[in-house]
């Protein structure tokens, strides 16, 4: 065990960067032998000299002064996909909010520590919350399209966000790239509500490559959807991560191992306030390849959540 | 313990699927109670109809649309009545609807949490209980004579307007809080400003139900008596306001068909009287059904 890694166990979360992680003899001798950890290790070229796109350093979010997660340091690298995994309640969702200002919306939030984004702080005075949407992304966890024409769903977001374009080509690019197009293109002008559940959140993905963000933000995209609706947009992720980054929030694993590069396992701790009462908040416990969190992860929390011992 | 042969099994099954004894009587019985208050409301409506149907009827005329108050009974026609409510009506939901809207969508949308917008709430809801005859005195103090705009079709248009806003803005709000968080959600995370949410999903949205409210309030207003009496609306006039001019002097049907229940002709109160309030019901009915087909063509197209 070098000394980074020691130091990752002692404070209880990872600052290693991906380059120092990519230890040989983890990758050859994962010590988890499920499915999960074979399916993590199955064909990964996770770009060790990616840019980093978010830069956590120590960030708590709280609720009305109540911490729902807190001391989150982590790096998100540009064109990967990292999953969010952990039990429920845990603040998975509040982390992702935080990262493109949707917690914004809830007046009891507040952030501490820093988010950067490509070097940039998200939370400094001047950041319009408006344009830090715009460049990054949300798919939310129920497909919510607008009550209006396929065709309207992907316009919005380019006319509010006064881009320059042609509308049937920027029509079809968009459901192209979230590989709705041969579904619906014969029905553009009919109501985006008649879809399935499936095509609506795909059609969700397709509105927000629209504006052409950089970074898409998902929020267990595929909760409410059967398998063959949830592959298809896990392929649909895996052909996306060419041109974005991507960060899921995932419950589950299976989706976590099969389609990220990198997953960060966050769980509830329980500790106590001064008045002796118990207070939740989420930490991340550890964050790393997917093929490590699931073959061979360094903490025993990891361990038991992955290998189904918890949560 | 007895064997469980399959016959046993079903037989166990039937009974435990059955309705224990004095359910389905209680169920009944909240049923029937249930259809005899609805049967109360709707009754009462069509009695209070029929009776004044009955009574005015035949009395309902063309020149009881097209002439101008008489003193022969014979003679009476409601046209500057009906100019003048139509002429009020439009004004109204001009003032009223986009004020209306507009504090309610800042309510919901923009307003902070703190206490100068929870006593703004607390307001509001009281002002929809305050007696339309004080918002009449209000209208007559300020408009009449602090603003000396006299007693015009303004001032009545006004002072209509603002008793029946505490009921648009608390309408407006409850179906702008029935649009899903989600929506506004979506939009904003597409990069829209919370303005063009608000204006492009969020009010198209909310708008078959604004319209439902705002008909109401409208519906309430067009036979409010008292306000629009104490503001100086005239009971006989020899002119319309039809075109308009918001600085002339204005009738109404209501203070009209009050004036004419309180003369001591026997013809005026049982013959002209309810051929008024015939008219009346008739451009409220035709007042509705016209927001009706607005409002589902707005939910339509959504």
């Amino acid at each position: 065990m070098d000394q980074q890694h020691e130091q990752a166990r002692v404070d209880g979360h990872a600052r290693t960067p991906v380059a120092t992680i990519a230890d040989e003899h983890r990758r050859n001798g994962a010590r988890l032998d499920s499915d999960l950890a074979r399916q993590a290790a199955a064909g990964r070229t996770v770009r060790d000299d990616a840019a980093v796109v978010f830069d956590l350093d120590d960030v708590t979010v709280s609720y009305a002064g109540f911490p729902a997660i807190r001391n989150v340091s982590m790096q998100v690298r540009e064109r990967m996909i990292t999953a969010l995994i952990g039990p429920s309640g845990c603040g998975k969702t509040t982390l992702l909010r935080t990262l493109n200002r949707m917690n914004d919306l809830i007046p009891s939030a507040s952030v501490e520590g820093t988010v950067r984004y490509k070097g940039a702080d998200l939370y400094a005075r001047h950041v319009d919350p408006v344009e830090v949407r715009r460049r990054i992304g949300m798919v939310f966890q129920k497909a919510n399209p607008f009550p209006k024409s396929i065709r309207d769903n992907i316009l919005f977001g380019p006319k509010a966000t006064g881009m320059t374009f042609d509308a049937d080509d920027l029509v079809e690019k968009s459901l192209r790239g979230a590989a709705l197009w041969d579904e619906v293109k014969d029905k553009l002008d009919s109501s985006a509500l008649g879809l399935s559940g499936g095509q609506q959140q795909r059609l969700c993905i397709a509105r927000a490559i629209a504006v052409e963000p950089d970074t898409i933000l998902m929020d267990e995209p595929c909760s409410a959807l059967d398998p063959i609706a949830t592959g298809a947009i896990e392929n649909l992720m895996r052909e996306l991560r060419e041109h974005y980054t991507i960060i899921i929030v995932t419950h589950n694993m299976q989706q976590a191992a099969r389609a990220s590069d990198m997953t960060a396992f966050v769980t509830t701790e329980v500790s106590h306030d001064e008045d002796g009462r118990d207070r939740r908040s989420g930490r991340l416990i550890e964050y790393d390849r997917t093929e490590v969190i699931f073959g061979d992860p360094r903490d025993t929390r990891t361990e038991d959540y992955v290998s189904g011992r918890f949560g | 313990m007895a064997v469980s042969t399959p016959e046993r099994i079903s037989r166990d099954a039937v009974q435990a699927l059955q309705a224990p004894p004095g359910r389905n009587r209680s169920e009944r019985a909240f049923k029937m109670v249930l259809l005899v208050t609805t049967g109360i409301a709707v009754v009462m409506l069509v009695v209070l109809l029929l009776d004044i149907l009955v009574d005015g009827v035949a009395f309902v005329t063309g020149q009881r649309l097209l002439q101008y108050s008489s003193r022969f009974p014979d003679q009476f026609g409601f046209r500057s009545g009906i100019t003048g409510t139509l002429s009020l009506m439009v004004l109204v939901a001009l003032l009223s609807f986009p004020i209306g809207v507009g504090a309610a969508t800042y309510f919901e949308e923009f307003a902070p949490q703190n206490w100068f917008t929870r006593l703004a709430e607390a307001n509001i809801s009281n002002l929809a209980g305050v007696p339309s005859v004080v918002y009449g005195l209000l209208g007559a103090g300020v408009f009449v004579y602090f603003f000396s705009l006299g007693r015009s079709l303004i001032v009545g248009a006004i002072t209509l307007s603002l008793l029946i806003l505490p009921v648009i803005i608390v309408a407006s709000r409850e179906s702008l809080r029935a649009v899903p968080r989600t929506l506004r959600e979506a939009g904003l995370g597409l990069g829209a400003t919370p303005l063009q949410v608000t204006w492009r999903q969020v009010l198209p949205q909310a708008l078959p139900g604004i319209l439902t409210g705002t008909i109401l309030a409208l519906s309430r207003a067009i036979g409010e008596t008292a306000p629009i009496l104490v503001v100086g609306a005239l009971f006989s006039r020899r002119a319309d306001n039809v075109p308009w001019d918001i600085n002339d002097a204005f009738s109404a049907l209501p203070i009209q068909i009050y004036n004419l229940v309180s003369r001591p002709q026997q013809e005026f109160q049982a013959q002209v009287a309810p051929a008024g309030i015939i008219i009346l019901l008739v451009l409220l009915l035709l007042m509705n059904s016209i927001a009706i087909i607005l409002r589902n063509r707005s939910s339509r197209s959504n």
